[in-house]
């Protein structure tokens, strides 16, 4: 089971309590996960990537055990604690000033 | 006094709003927010099921998302958001004179079919036109409209959108859009081909060619559903008129002390009766002598009078953003704008007299009423 962290916009769009858990089968990698995510919570298509490309949204940035993992690739594996479920993958908004 | 009740949506930079009273417009109820935190561009009930709602709800971080109502707009469900251009996007025109890819930003306005609740037309920034026919869960763009000298089209300061559409009550296959800064446009084959209808407008510190065929700053287009010929425009500069469905434009600012502004709206009942809310100017974005005024017109242009009682009259810097007027359909009909300050402000009296509905709403963008059996 991996744990993500939603923001909280993003929690309440997809009506989330609390974290969001999905099944995602071995090797875990960042895609997969974001994968899963849209899967279970089809609303979040295009929210946190974009509709088409799958890239990241610019003012979104992934975190998972105090590493910036926001330019890796789909294929990137996640840390052992995320992908065991001790630790939650964060799907951020980035700050932008103000 | 009509025994129908008002319920206003208002979509604001923080949520939206849904605003209920009955038929003497006097006591208001407020809901909301609505999807607090985003930003609701706009919110429409689809005039052949009234507790037919849609919103556009948008982020910088997020993006674009759209929700339906089928309740008036107590409950919301998401459905499809996904706008993609038709094709290869194509290019228009950029600051630096090189042309750029369009790229979808956001959903200004949705406009639901007169008689279709499941039809709605959605005019997006990079402006383009697109519609959906199942109530929402897919998208499709209406290209031809980008095939009106797209290439010359060029983004103003608010961005290049499409934040205009008006539905031809008498013709199910003319409609028109409005573009800024390209201008008016105009099918009448359901959508398949556009022709820009911009002759008769000047843009003299807009423009190179103050009189070219498309790039000009259409802030606001509107019309009388028993008159679809008769348009009534505010430009960025000079309130006009055509009484060709477009073909020809002319000038109807004549008295007002200026003729910048937003929005333009008409009286339900009388199709000559229009209002204003002039702004003193492109550089200074509120009222004119800090003292905001509506100002009507009873001829279609040319005399106005301001309409004051009720509204702020000194230190008044608010302005109104070109969706955010509004008009019923009662008798006497009631007329409604919202502010950047979060005023909503309501006459039940076509205009004579105001009084606000709420004063600390987020910036309002956008509001629109229905009048409810």
């Amino acid at each position: 089971m991996i744990r993500v962290v939603l923001p909280v916009h993003l929690r309440t769009l997809a009506r989330v309590e609390g974290e969001a858990r999905v099944e995602v089968e071995t090797p875990v990698t960042l895609g997969s996960v974001l994968d899963a995510l849209e899967e279970r919570y089809p609303v979040l298509r295009g929210a946190i990537r974009d509709h088409g490309t799958l890239c990241r949204r610019p003012f979104v940035r992934f975190f998972a055990c105090e590493k910036d993992l926001s330019h890796e690739p789909p294929e990137f594996l996640l840390p052992g604690p995320v992908a065991e479920g001790a630790e939650p993958l964060l799907i951020v908004g980035a700050m932008a000033g103000g | 006094m009509s025994m129908s009740r008002i319920r206003l949506l208002a979509g604001t930079k923080k949520g939206a709003f849904v605003l209920v009273s009955d038929g003497k417009r006097e006591r208001w109820d407020i809901s909301g927010p609505h999807f607090a935190g985003w930003e609701i561009y706009h919110l429409k009930g689809s005039p052949a099921d009234p507790n037919r709602l849609y919103a556009s709800q948008t982020s910088g971080w997020f993006g674009q998302k759209i929700q339906r109502s089928n309740d008036g707009g107590r409950t919301w469900e998401p459905v499809g958001d996904k706008f993609v251009y038709d094709g290869v996007p194509g290019t228009h025109q950029w600051y630096d004179g090189t042309q750029r890819p369009w790229e979808f930003k956001r959903i200004w306005h949705l406009e639901p079919s007169l008689t279709d609740p499941n039809t709605v037309y959605a005019g997006a920034e990079d402006a383009a036109l697109f519609r959906t026919t199942d109530g929402g869960q897919t998208w499709h763009e209406l290209p031809g409209l980008r095939g009106a000298k797209g290439h010359l089209w060029q983004p103003g300061a608010g961005g290049m959108c499409l934040h205009t559409i008006l539905l031809d009550p008498g013709d199910p296959n003319r409609i028109f859009v409005a573009i800024s800064a390209a201008g008016v446009f105009r099918t009448d084959d359901g959508g398949k081909t556009w022709r820009p209808v911009n002759r008769g407008l000047k843009s003299l510190f807009e423009l190179p060619d103050p009189d070219a065929e498309v790039g000009h700053c259409v802030h606001r287009i509107a019309m009388h559903p028993s008159r679809p010929g008769v348009l009534f425009m505010q430009k960025h500069w000079d309130v006009m008129r055509s009484d060709d469905a477009g073909e020809s434009w002319r000038e109807v600012s004549g008295n007002l002390p200026s003729d910048f502004g937003f929005p333009i709206d008409v009286h339900a009942h009388e199709p000559e009766t229009i209002y204003v809310v002039p702004i003193k100017s492109d550089s200074e974005h509120f009222p004119p002598d800090a003292k905001l005024r509506v100002y009507r017109s009873r001829t279609g242009g040319n005399e106005w009078e301001p309409l004051e009682k009720g509204l702020p009259q000194r230190d008044c810097y608010v302005n109104i953003l070109r969706d955010a007027m509004a008009i019923d359909s009662l008798d006497p009909c009631g007329v409604y704008f919202g502010t950047t300050g979060g005023q909503v402000y309501a006459s039940a009296d076509s205009g004579n007299t105001w009084n606000p509905i709420v004063r600390d709403l987020p910036s309002v963008l956008s509001l629109e009423a229905q009048a409810l059996p």
